[in-house]
Parts: C-alpha cells; structure tokens; sequence
C-alpha cells in the first residue's frame, strides 16, 4: 500500500501551502449537480487519488481543473493564482485521457511533441526532450509508429509521455489503468509510481478501482453524490472509514447492525442480532448514545473461523453454518449463514499446502473477531 | 438430392448473375458501342454514321474506322477550350462547395446529438425535390430584374439591376446550390465521428482552439474531403443543365458541347468522340472514388 | 453532457438552411402569384393551377413520367437489391472488380455519357426509342443507387443474426425470407423511393431516350424553361414539391410510429 514514503506527509503540516486549493467548488449541468459544494486541498509532488463509483462527480472535478468546464461557484486555485477563465490551452496542467486521445494522423514521435510545438521551443530541445520521454516510457524504437500500430499498453505509455513532455505543474490522469488488462494494469501502477517519484510532478488520478488507489495514492478522496466523503491516506481509508458507504465501497466489509447498549472501560457494548452475546469493540473516538443504532464493521481478514467452540472468556462470538467455500489460491473465502439468516465473508490465508480435515460446506463453525479489529459507525 | 444441390447452386448462381448480365449489357456494352462509333464517320442516313456493323464483314468494318472524330476534337480548339473550362468551372464550384459545405457540416456534427438526425434530413430534403425546379427556381432570383436585384435595390445597396444570369457567376451559383448535400453529407459523417476528446487533447496540450482546428479537425475530416470534392468535381465537369439555363452563350462546358453535337447537329460520331473525351478526362477522379467509396463501407463494417 | 453551439456554429447553419430552401420557397410562394410576369407580385391567384390542369399535353407527360418512375423504380429494386447481396455475401466471385466498377460508375458518370451511350446500343440493337428505353435506361441509373443503399444496411448488420437462424435449422433460403429481408426492408424501401424520385427527375438520359411517342415531364418543363419564366412551370413544380413534402412526412410519421411501437414492445 502507499506507505512508500511515510514520512513524506504536507497535509499534516499546517504552514504547508496546498498547489491546488478547491474552494466550495459547485458544478451544475442543468437540474444535476455534479460537484457540490466541494473543498480540497492538495499538495505538490503529491500522488492524489480521486475514487469513487460512476458518476459521483469525480471526472467533473478533474475537467475543472484541466479547465474543460468552469465550475457554476466557488473556485479553483493553482499555486495561489485564480484559475477562472483561463482557458485549458493556457494552464500549466495536462491530462492524460480515458480514451488517450492520440491524434490517429501523428506517429508517436508527433504525437510527444505536439504540446512542446505549441510553446514553439527550438527544434533541438523538442528533439532532446522528445527522446528523454521516449526513454522514460521506453518507446525508443517505436517513435516512427503511428498510434494504430500499436497495443494497449503501448498506447497508454504514449499518452502518458505526451502529456508529460511539458512538464507540467499537475499531471491529471484519468482511469490511466482502465483499458489495460489485469496483469498489465498492476505493473503500469508501479511504473506510474516510480516515474512520479523521479519527476517530483503532483499527479491527480481518478478511479473507480480501490485497488489501483490503494497501491499508488499517497492519499485518497473518496467521492460519493458530489461531495468529498473522506480524504485520508489508503490505511486511514481502509482501518477507519468515516461512513458505511466507503466501508463497503474500499475493500470487503462485514455489516452487523445493532444497537448500543453503552460503555465499559472505555469499550463499546453493542447488541446485535448476529451474536447471542453482546459484542465488544474497541472504537474510542466514536461518540455514541444509549439505545443508539449503529453498524459494526468488521474486514474478512480480521475475522478467525474455526470449528470447536471458543473459550469462555473469547468475546465476539458468531455462530452459523458454512454457505460457501472459494478457494482463491492465497486465500480462502468462507461466506457464513448466522442463526439471524446475515450471511459475512471470513478469509483465511492458506498458510501450508495441506489441511488436515478442512472446514466443509453446511458445517457449523464460529467466527470470532478482536475488539479492535471493528469500526462501529453511526447511522 | 444430387438434382436439388445442382438446381440450388444454380439458384444462388443467380443472384450476382443477374445484376452482372444486366450492367454489362446495358453499361458496359453501350460503352463499346459508343468507342466503336466514336471511330465511325456522320452520314446522312439510319443510323447517321458509317460503318454499320456487320457479321459477314468483320475487316472490312475495322478497316473503316477511323480516328477522324478525335483529330477534329484535338484540330478545333472550341473542344480544347471546353474542356479547359469545364475543368475549371467545377474546380472552382468545387471550392466553393468546399468553403460553404464545411461550416455547414461542422456545425451540424457539433450540433446536440438528439437534433442531428433531423439536421441530417433537412439537407437530404432538397435533394428529393426535382433538380431541375431547383435550378429553375434561381432564374427568377438571378435574372436582371429578379428578386435579389429587388431586395438588394429595396434595401438601397445597389443603383442598377444586377446581371448574374447568364454569367459563370450564376453557373457556380447553380452547381455550389444543387450539389450542396453532396459535399455536407459526406463531409459531416467523417467529422460526426471524430473523437471530441482528440480535441480537447489538443487544447490542454496548449494549442489554442483555430489552430487545434486546423492541425486536428481538417487533417482528420480529409477522408470526408476528398469523397465530397470528387461527389461533385466528377459530374459537375460533364453538368449540363445548370450551365444551359443559368449560363451565357459564352460559358462554355464539354457537356453541353456534347448535347448540341447531338441534338443540333446530329452528328453522333464527333458526339461519341466527345463522350469518349470526358470519359478519358474523368476516368483518374472516378476511380479514386470508388476506391475511397470501397474503403469507407468496409471500415464501416 | 449536453453542448451549446458557438455563434459560429448557429450562423453558419441558419445560412446554409436558407440557402437551400429559400429558392424552393419563393418558388412555391410566386406559383400563387396572379402576374404573368414571374418575378412581379401581382396578388394572391390560383389560376396557374387551373391552367396547369387543363394542359392535356402536361398532364400526358405526368401520366408518362408517373409510370416509367414505377417500373423502373421496382426493377431497379430488385436488381440492386441482388447486387447488394452479391457484393456482401459472395465473396471474391469472378469479376468481382469490373462488376463494383459497374456499381460504382454510373453514380458519378456525367449524365451526357450514360444517356448517348444507352441510345446508341438501343439504335444498334434497333429497338424503337419511347417508353421502354427510358424505362431500361432509368433501371440501370437506379438500380446502382439502390445497390449502395441496400450494401450499407447489409454491411451494418450482424451477421450472427442469420447465423443463429441457420443455427436453429433454418436453411439458408428461408433465413434469408424469414431474417435478412425483414432486417434489410427499411433500406430496400429507401432504394425504391430513391429510385422512383431519380426517375421522375431525371432530364438529360430521358431526353436522350426519348422518342416522339413518349415525353417525360422534366423534358416538357425543360422546353418551357428554356423559352423563359413561367408561371405554370412554377404551379407545376409547387404541386411536385407539394407530393415530396407529403411523401417525406408520411415516411416520417411510419417510421416514428414503428420506433415508438417496438419501444413499447421493448419494455
């Protein structure tokens, strides 16, 4: 996960000036609102990520800032200068696009240049920087290609040097991993990392895939309706989501609802109908009231299946039968039907070839997690 | 069974037969009649040429033909002056197409997408519409005391009627008027499908948007270019209609060199030798166009 | 995302639109006018229309026109509709490149040359010239317009369709009756309404075609244009305008009706 560079954290610093402040950005197309009422902060050489579902407004805000659509109020500053009204061909700010957007009539050499030609540099250092790209994305012998020549992953490595060759201040990618297949997308992740670290450019990504945000984002603003539902680094994200929505949309998350029953030694008692027992969590900063329904969130992994009872004194106990069993190979994904008919995914890491007697499907197991390994959040 | 496999090969035999025997019979067999009679000489007869063909006397029929019509055509430079000019008039109508055809297309391709198809109909409408009422129409608007001398007289902006009918003026009028559809359709189906993002590319990239314009827009809509010029060069070089009724006595165009060769002077050998001649001038453009035609319904597939 | 057209955009279209219709329009507007004289507002009158109809010899040549425009039109339908399928579902025939030059040629061949080329073969094979030449001669203009409608429907369409009904135990005749010819109907009534239209319009191959039995309509309105304006050729060409507009809205109003019933269907 994006714990390459801990120490490196400006959003924490409050002296820290941000490269691109949001400021209560709204953006309408007629009756719907696609950004609303959004404010951010990022910071340079950050990997920023913008995640969320289909049409929650996150390639909106990414066009305002590439200056493709003005926001209807608020407003958009790069390194403290306003940027309404200028327009996208006069922003220090390129984008690598969805579709990536090659010009089919320039071969990949052209295509890298186009944007210095716009700045009408000397031929010479077109020439030299056009080469540096080449070698970055280590396209050297296919700079004579035209872009139908060549395959997927070639094609995105062309739109990325072309939109890098200005250097820009911000490089705006969006879903740069999208047409590219599974194993060619986890590769380019790390390449698109590492060609971050060495440029020191301030990257803004936008993305559907959790995964892909989790690995390069040194953090990550989950959008939901418009709005910004939580920026945090991936850990943050995943260990303490705020709602139950990016619980579910980041990662694999167990829900058991309940009702809170109060506080004992600073740990949370709540009633919920998946346990005979009231379960215990450790969850501090969480402000609750009596009687208060919430959900418990608990990841599979952070879940222990096993066949004999647990001990007298284990807390968080759940009981059921085993629905499901897929093997993945790492993992093993055991989906458990609860006496209250909830079903909860458990994983188990396959830690040797071979188990004696494996839990077997319709078996009755019980499933216990830790207090700290659930985030109760408020309804 | 054998005897239904045979009957039904025959069948589906018959399917690009038919059409085959019917165009080679009815195209590409008056093609050779009108090379063989190109050859032949006027006589005051029925049919008005020399030789007839004859089954019996094969050499002596070839021994008659004669090249005559051409060294005529090449002799006389009225010919060598019409073609020269008909060339020129449809390469400039074909400018002018271009000029008047592209805005048209662009902004019909930038248009809502649930408007297009109407935008799309309100083109091909005229074109349902009778030619020759269209072409019609234009003499009372460019006649010397037409209806645009009347408004632009009415709105004060000219002292004296205009002449425009019977001038070439009114011929690239008439072509650029009925051959519009031509040039916009084909124009507007390369730059409808033109990626938008390709241009916004362009733009972030710092390329302003007239030269994002030329640098990406034309480049790319040249397929559409090309289909739309050679749709209208091609038959407006052997138009007839339009420079009869909107052209001077002056304006002079092969095609309607041809027509009084033919109907005036009934001399249907020099005729055939003149068809021959656009048909040598023309053969180049149409087959480029077919093969542009050929690729763009096979990448449409 | 919704788009709003540039200024530029708008002018350039409302310009253009105005440019093709508004000669199409005086026409229509000066054909009511009671002057002889074409172009001088005289009053409202229908009289061109009255006299129009007692023209014996127009109405003749409307009547000609009318029936060469149905043959031809369905023949050339036929035939272009055998071409099309020849050209997508057979492959590499022999003569397949002359026979695509056939197709491809008489759309763009001057009209002077395919007119005095079919006369000539119609004098050498001494068939008298009149209604059928013209007849003849229209079909093979047409049928090539017909072929090139008819090829991109052919084209477009997915040919598992006709897999899947060979698939399910229809033989290749009955998928063609049963799935292609439904599929490809739309584009095969275009052909024939383009043939038709091309028919009733064409000048130049008629004139060449044409005998002393048998004169088409554009080549009467021909021989009264070159004599001059007329106001009778102005009703004339408001009533022709007046069937296409019918025509085209009756097209329209089918084709929304059948859209808006398969929709319904759909859900």
């Amino acid at each position: 996960m994006g714990a390459v560079r801990r120490s490196f954290a400006p959003w924490s610093d409050p002296s820290a000036t941000p490269l691109i402040r949001a400021e209560n950005v709204t953006k309408r197309f007629g009756d719907s609102v696609a950004v609303d009422n959004l404010s951010v902060d990022i910071f340079e050489r950050e990997f920023f990520c913008l995640l969320g579902p289909s049409g929650c407004g996150k390639t909106t805000l990414m066009r305002m800032i590439a200056g493709f659509e003005e926001p209807t109020a608020g407003r958009i500053t790069l390194a403290g200068k306003s940027l309404a009204g200028v327009p996208p061909y006069r922003r220090p700010v390129n984008m690598m696009f969805q579709s990536y957007a090659l010009f089919p009539h320039m071969s990949v050499e052209r295509n890298i240049a186009f944007g210095l030609k716009q700045d009408r540099l000397p031929k010479g250092e077109i020439a030299a920087r056009v080469e540096e790209m080449l070698r970055l994305v280590q396209l050297e012998k296919l700079a004579k290609r035209s872009p139908s020549q060549l395959s997927g992953g070639q094609r995105q490595r062309v739109a990325l040097a072309r939109a890098l060759a200005k250097r820009p201040k911000v490089l705006l990618l969006d879903e740069p991993l999208g047409a590219l297949d599974k194993k060619l997308r986890e590769e380019t992740q790390f390449e698109l990392m590492d060609i971050q670290h060495e440029l020191g450019m301030t990257f803004i990504v936008v993305t559907h895939d959790q995964e892909e945000a989790m690995t390069m984002a040194d953090r990550i603003a989950v959008m939901d309706h418009g709005r910004i539902v939580q920026v945090a680094t991936p850990g943050e994200i995943y260990e303490q989501p705020k709602t139950r929505f990016i619980a579910e949309f980041v990662g694999d998350v167990n829900i058991l609802e309940g009702h809170v029953l109060g506080q004992e030694q600073g740990l949370w008692r709540v009633r919920s109908s998946g346990a005979a027992t009231p379960l215990t969590i450790d969850d501090p900063d969480e402000v609750l009231h009596e009687n208060q329904a919430v959900a418990i969130a608990v990841r599979p992994e952070k879940m222990v299946i096993q066949r004999d009872p647990p001990g007298p004194d284990a807390v968080n106990v759940l009981t059921g039968e085993v629905w499901d069993i897929g093997y993945l190979g790492d993992w093993t994904v055991y989906r458990v039907k609860l006496g209250s008919g909830a079903i909860i995914r458990v994983t188990r890491a396959n830690r040797s070839r071979f188990v004696e007697s494996p839990i077997d499907w319709d078996e009755q197991v019980y499933v216990t997690f830790a207090p700290d390994a659930a985030v109760i959040l408020a309804e | 069974m054998l005897a239904r496999s045979v009957s039904k090969r025959f069948a589906s035999a018959l399917v690009p037969a038919v059409p085959y025997l019917w165009l080679g019979l009815l195209f590409l067999v008056p093609f050779l009649i009108v090379l063989k009679i190109s050859l032949s000489d006027p006589a005051v007869a029925q049919p008005p040429y020399r030789p007839v063909f004859e089954w019996g006397d094969i050499l002596g029929f070839l021994s008659q033909l004669d090249l005559e019509n051409f060294e005529t055509l090449i002799g006389d430079d009225l010919y060598l002056r019409a073609t020269l000019s008909s060339v020129r008039i449809a390469a400039i109508s074909t400018v002018l197409l271009l000029l008047v055809g592209f805005p048209v297309a662009y902004a019909m391709a930038r248009a809502p997408a649930r408007r297009r198809p109407l935008l799309v109909a309100l083109v091909i409408l005229p074109f349902w519409t009778s030619f020759l009422i269209r072409i019609y129409a234009w003499i009372a608007i460019l006649k010397p005391e037409g209806l645009l001398t009347q408004v632009l007289t009415g709105m004060g902006l000219i002292g004296k009627p205009l002449a425009i009918l019977n001038t070439e003026a009114a011929v690239y009028i008439g072509i650029v008027y009925a051959y519009l559809p031509f040039m916009v359709l084909p124009l507007y189906a390369t730059l409808e499908k033109m990626d938008d993002t390709l241009i916004e590319a362009a733009l972030d990239l710092g390329c302003p948007p007239w030269r994002a314009f030329w640098t990406i827009t034309v480049p790319l809509a040249m397929p559409g270019v090309v289909a739309g010029s050679l749709l209208c060069f091609i038959p407006a070089v052997g138009e007839f209609v339009i420079p009869d009724l909107l052209g001077g006595s002056e304006t002079l165009m092969i095609g309607r060199q041809l027509w009084s060769e033919f109907f005036s002077n009934r001399d249907w050998p020099l005729a055939s030798a003149v068809a021959i001649l656009l048909l040598i001038l023309l053969v180049v453009p149409i087959v480029i166009y077919r093969d542009v035609e050929a690729r763009r319904l096979e990448t449409r597939s | 995302m919704t788009r709003r057209l540039s200024l530029f955009n708008i002018t350039s279209l409302v310009l253009g639109f105005a440019f093709l219709y508004l000669p199409i329009l005086l026409l229509i507007v000066y054909s009511f006018n009671a002057s002889r004289l074409v172009t001088v507002w005289g009053g409202f009158s229908t009289q061109w229309y009255v006299a129009l109809f007692r023209n014996e010899a127009l109405m003749e040549a409307a009547w000609v026109t009318l029936r060469i425009a149905l043959l031809s039109a369905a023949l050339s339908t036929v035939l272009g509709t055998l071409a099309a399928l020849a050209l997508t579902r057979y492959g590499r025939f022999p003569g397949r490149t002359l026979f695509t030059g056939m197709v491809y040629a008489p759309m763009v061949m001057p009209e002077v040359i395919t007119g005095l080329s079919l006369l000539l073969f119609f004098v050498a094979i001494g068939l008298d010239r009149g209604f059928w030449t013209i007849t003849l001669a229209h079909t093979t203009l047409t049928m090539c317009f017909v072929t090139v409608v008819v090829q991109a429907r052919l084209m477009s369409f997915d040919r598992s369709l006709e897999e899947a009904a060979m698939d399910l135990g229809a033989p290749p005749l009955r998928t063609f009756f049963s799935v292609t010819l439904p599929l490809i109907a739309p584009s095969i009534v275009a052909g024939f309404l383009l043939a038709f239209t091309l028919s009733m319009d064409d000048l130049v191959i008629a004139s060449f075609n044409a005998g002393p039995g048998a004169t088409t309509l554009p080549i009467k309105i021909y021989s009264q244009v070159r004599l001059g304006l007329s106001p009778e050729v102005n009703a004339a060409s408001a009533i022709l305008i007046g069937i296409v507009a019918v025509g085209v809205a009756t097209a329209t109003f089918l084709s929304k009706r059948s859209t808006l019933r398969s929709q319904r269907n759909a859900h």
